[in-house]
């Protein structure tokens, strides 16, 4: 009893008070964050996928291209997730092969195979603002969600395609990141991702991500069977469809490596 | 009808007075938002059915833009290679990224350099961090950039001793307005802000949008300082030739209304201001004076003759009317055809100034007598002095009339002879003079580095990544290495040079692999793996479409004519259809669009300026009743333009599209001067009777020196014009200039004895009856019998 004679008593009690009225008074930067951590937790436990994946680019003149993409994908605790992608168009890279371990901050690590050259080789670069493939999708943009990768600041709530959204700023912590910030909508059942604006290092508006036709696997992972692009600088846009979302396929660690690279066809 | 106007003016000067001021101010509540729309950019040169220009747009939609701001820095030292310099260049390359509207930046430290380390490709900044530098790592910089082809000549010097850092910017064009000077402030402010820290280094400015922001300041600089000085000079010239103070306040207010309200009606029709329609209000101003200077003579002599204030004014308007009108629609016709020109800021600035000259005709005969009427006004009776020398003169003329047709004919052809000498130029660096910074600052980097003009070559396979074909690959390493291989060439930027480096870097470094790889799927590969490697602004869009079927080879070559680009442009294409006869190729470049825009403009300018010269000359027959004089005045109206485009050649010899306009334009105000000579001289033929010598001295009495006052005045203004730091406005002014001062010289000297030449042979019979017959049916009210009174009375 004499223990809460001491000083420790009165911090005590006061941090007990404390505690439910900081919950109510919650500021603009933790809510941001609880809601990041919410959105991951909720699509959590999925485990491996593999889905096919194509990308349609366009330019201001309106020529467009087409890359067509297998990609299998491993959640890994505690670290960004791994993935395995082949390439089956265009054709002339076929069969090329492309290794990444993301991670949260810091360069991912990143492997290519080459067919034509039989060799695996790592991409050793501070690419991570960079276009994947031509498109107008960053290396940054497809690689999956980590709540350290970015501070936060609740904005506001607003209706949006998936009901009602929390809209919520996010400041890249790498600084290599080629954006200053994001802005994200968030349905509030789903924790589902609707719109992303970029906003590149002045600050200035860059990109618009849109998702569309969200489905539901595993009955809990949501994923969208298209993603829009659109560059307001350049005038150019990237739609990215997703088809044939398969879950929990029996993956490991073991199919994520430089020897399975090679063999990926 | 018209003497009932002229004594509604007089009696009721307030009312007149009012209602202009009404209209005016009606008209310039637009004037402000048309002087604050200066478009800073170098397209507005071109219409949008250019085929240069649509050639361009549509490759910059197909890659990425080449709109650009180079940081020239030179270290006090000549060496770029040490820690300090590099660690400024680096600090310059991130702070570059803040600038407005920017997409890219290019520079010696954020160079994508490339090499194998055991099994694997690296890809990063040649400077990473200018911390991390040590003195034992400078060499093998230095070393790398400059022996790399896409840098060396381009934004390092081969020893090293000046860089650029190139920001590309990709302009919205939403308000181009604004978006110019956006830039342009952020840049100077990293300048600024570079030469505080590193004191040792000169910056200096260059690039598309430094020379669009520089259109904007010329032109703005000129409205500060040319509009003044011609203000002046027309002030100080009236109160010296004139002596008068109140003729000169009005002929100010006459000026002012004409000029404000046709910049108000500018704005009123969405005509956005350019440098060379900024050079409107100098030249209504000086068309203007023309028209009060000849209202005033007349009024003076007739007051100096004793006649009261009020009468005099009304005979002036009565005397002056028809030819201020003649000359005032002359002047508007020969710039109207401006119309024709290929350039749009060339047509708003003829419409302008077709508009402004006829509003300064209706102001000069509304506003002008009222205001002439209210104020006071003395005149010493005095003696006509100027009367001996013009007498002088046409004794002059007359006497030696035999030695001066062949001479003046042979000094006509002389000059002529040499227009076809000038050389077609419209090379945009020199549309500014030597005080203007982007002119140095690109001269600099001229001499030291390589030159503005570029080429832009697109070669499409029409085939999905065709661009990795070997074949095409070959084409287009042939293609630079022959590019580098011309006289004219700085530098090239070509994707073989890429691909020749990734094979190398693929094969551990080994020099002998530098070549193309021979299979598709190779290259294909290697710029995978190099795209997938590169960061954000640093892609290859800028010379690869998204498709990979097309790939565009940037050239950089000396600065050079417009002829020789235009030469050169013919030899690439030449070189395809003996090379690679089977892709689509396009060239295209802004300084390509400049060198042909010159041609297209002369073309379309003598369809012009000969439709000016047929209307112009209707009237003038008409004006003058006589087709053989008016064939006769063909002459003296059409040889000064020729003769002052000879004189050109001796005197700078480049012309461009500034100067195809000059014909058209000169054209309606040189008519003015043999309008007036002609009409007193067959005035004198038919009415008086006089012989062809008699009527050529009265001629010179009557009209000489009003002619030569507002050749004068007109003289003056162009010249003003001319000390424009903007170069298309001030050779503008100065050949304007000129030619109307030789059209003068050819009105005094070659006119009168072709006269007493042609009209000699006829003189003794029919062609003084008719035109005696003619003026027995024309009463006081034509030309000819009211100018009569404005002449210093020879008879």
């Amino acid at each position: 009893m004499s223990l809460l004679n001491n000083p420790l008593k009165s911090i005590l009690i006061a941090s007990i008070i404390a505690v439910p009225a900081t919950a109510l008074a919650e500021t603009a930067e933790e809510k941001g964050l609880r809601i990041a951590k919410e959105a991951k937790a909720s699509d959590l436990g999925w485990q491996d996928m593999q889905a096919q994946m194509n990308m349609i680019l366009r330019n201001k003149q309106g020529q467009e291209s087409v890359r067509e993409i297998r990609m299998k994908s491993l959640e890994v605790d505690g670290d960004g997730d791994k993935s395995l992608s082949v390439f089956d168009k265009p054709r002339d890279v076929k069969g090329t092969a492309f290794l990444s371990f993301s991670h949260p901050i810091g360069a991912d690590d990143q492997w290519l195979y080459l067919p034509a050259l039989k060799r695996v080789k790592r991409i050793a670069s501070r690419n991570k603002s960079g276009p994947f493939m031509g498109s107008e999708f960053a290396y940054e943009d497809l690689s999956s969600f980590e709540v350290e990768k970015y501070t936060y600041k609740y904005l506001q709530d607003e209706a949006c395609e998936g009901g009602n959204c929390y809209v919520i700023e996010q400041y890249p912590v790498d600084k290599n990141s080629g954006y200053t910030r994001r802005v994200v909508w968030i349905d509030e059942g789903e924790y589902r991702p609707w719109k992303i604006e970029f906003y590149d290092r002045k600050n200035s508006a860059l990109k618009t991500l849109t998702y569309h036709g969200y489905k539901e696997y595993e009955g809990k992972h949501w994923r969208p069977d298209l993603m829009k692009m659109v560059n307001h600088q350049t005038g150019k846009s990237t739609d990215l469809t997703w088809n044939s979302y398969r879950f929990k396929t029996g993956l490991t660690d073991g199919d994520f490596n430089k020897n399975t690279l090679k063999r990926a066809r | 009808m018209r003497d009932r106007f002229f004594r509604f003016v007089l009696d009721h000067p307030f009312v007149v007075i009012l209602l202009s001021v009404l209209f005016v101010f009606g008209a310039a509540k637009k004037a402000p938002e048309y002087l604050m729309s200066f478009k800073s950019d170098y397209r507005v040169f071109f219409s949008e059915e250019n085929p240069q220009l649509t050639a361009f747009e549509s490759m910059q939609k197909v890659y990425s833009k080449s709109d650009n701001v180079a940081f020239i820095i030179s270290p006090k030292d000549g060496n770029v290679f040490k820690q300090d310099t590099l660690a400024a260049i680096y600090e310059l390359t991130e702070e570059s990224w803040q600038v407005p509207f920017s997409t890219r930046v290019d520079s010696v430290t954020n160079y994508q350099h490339t090499w194998s380390e055991e099994d694997d490709m690296i890809v990063e900044d040649l400077v990473l961090d200018p911390a991390d530098i040590t003195a034992a790592d400078l060499p093998r910089i230095k070393e790398v950039a400059t022996s790399e082809p896409l840098l060396v000549n381009k934004l390092v010097s081969p020893s090293g001793h000046v860089t650029v850092v190139n920001v590309t910017v990709q302009l919205p064009g939403v308000d181009p307005i604004v978006e110019v000077p956006q830039v342009v402030t952020k840049v100077r402010e990293l300048r600024d802000n570079f030469i505080a820290a590193y004191p040792d280094h000169e910056v200096r400015l260059s690039g598309m949008v430094i020379m669009n922001n520089s259109f904007s300041e010329s032109a703005m600089g000129d409205q500060q300082t040319l509009v003044p000085l011609m203000f002046l000079i027309v002030i100080v010239g009236m109160i010296i030739l004139l002596r008068t103070f109140t003729g000169t306040i009005a002929t100010v207010v006459v000026i002012m209304l004409s000029i404000l309200s046709t910049l108000g009606l500018a704005g009123w029709s969405g005509l956005f201001m350019t440098g060379p329609s900024a050079s409107a209000p100098t030249m209504i101003l000086t068309l203007a004076v023309a028209d009060c200077v000849h209202i005033l003579t007349t009024m003076f002599y007739e007051m100096r003759r004793g006649v009261e204030k009020r009468q005099a004014i009304s005979d002036s308007l009565r005397i002056n009317f028809q030819p201020i009108f003649l000359t005032s629609a002359t002047t508007a016709i020969g710039f109207l055809s401006l119309n024709f020109s290929d350039s749009p800021p060339f047509r708003d600035l003829g419409n302008m100034v077709a508009v402004g000259v006829m509003l300064a005709f209706v102001f000069s005969v509304t506003v002008f007598p009222a205001i002439l009427r209210l104020l006071p006004m003395k005149v010493k009776q005095m003696e006509e002095g100027q009367n001996d020398t013009m007498h002088k003169l046409a004794d002059f003329v007359i006497g030696k009339r035999r030695l001066l047709l062949p001479g003046m004919a042979a000094i006509m052809a002389g000059f002529i002879l040499l227009v076809p000498m000038n050389k077609l130029n419209d090379d945009f660096v020199q549309y500014f003079d030597q005080t203007v910074p982007f002119r140095q600052a690109t001269d600099y980097m001229q001499d030291n580095l390589s030159g503005m003009a570029t080429m832009e070559i697109s070669i499409e396979t029409n085939e999905s990544s065709g661009i990795n074909d070997p074949n095409v690959l070959k084409t287009v390493g042939d293609l630079t290495d022959w590019l580098r291989a011309q006289p004219e060439t700085d530098h090239v930027n070509s994707i073989s040079d890429t691909i020749k480096r990734l094979n190398k870097n693929m094969h551990s470094d080994d020099q002998s692999y530098y070549n193309l790889p021979t299979e598709r799927e190779l290259s294909a590969q290697y710029l995978l793996m190099y795209e997938m490697s590169l960061p954000y602004g640093l892609d290859l869009n800028n010379q690869l479409n998204v498709d990979k079927s097309s790939t565009r080879v940037i050239a950089t070559f000396q600065n050079m004519t417009s002829t020789e680009q235009i030469e050169l442009e013919e030899r690439i294409y030449n070189w395809f259809a003996e090379n690679a006869p089977q892709y689509e190729v396009a060239i295209a470049s802004p300084n390509l669009m400049f060198a042909h825009i010159g041609q297209r403009n002369i073309y379309s300018m003598l369809i012009g300026t000969s439709v000016a010269l047929v209307l112009i000359s209707i009237l003038l027959g008409f004006a003058l009743r006589s087709v053989r004089f008016g064939l006769i005045s063909l002459i003296p109206n059409l040889a000064p333009a020729a003769m002052g485009f000879g004189l050109w050649f001796l005197i700078d010899g480049q012309i461009g599209l500034a100067l195809s306009v000059v014909a058209g334009m000169t054209l309606g105000i040189v008519v003015d001067d043999t309008v007036h000579f002609l009409s007193k001289y067959l005035h004198a033929r038919r009415d008086r009777g006089k012989d062809t010598k008699a009527a050529v001295d009265y001629a010179f009495a009557s009209v000489g020196r009003a002619l030569w006052i507002t050749t004068f005045v007109l003289f003056a203004g162009f010249m003003v014009l001319a000390q424009s730091t903007f170069k298309v406005n001030a050779d503008m002014g100065l050949l304007t200039g000129l030619t109307i001062l030789i059209a003068l010289v050819v009105d005094f000297l070659f006119l009168p004895p072709l006269l007493m030449k042609l009209d000699k042979s006829k003189e003794p019979s029919t062609e003084t009856n008719n035109s005696s017959t003619d003026n027995t049916t024309n009463s006081d009210n034509t030309i000819k019998g009211d100018d009569n009174e404005s002449v210093k009375q020879p008879a």
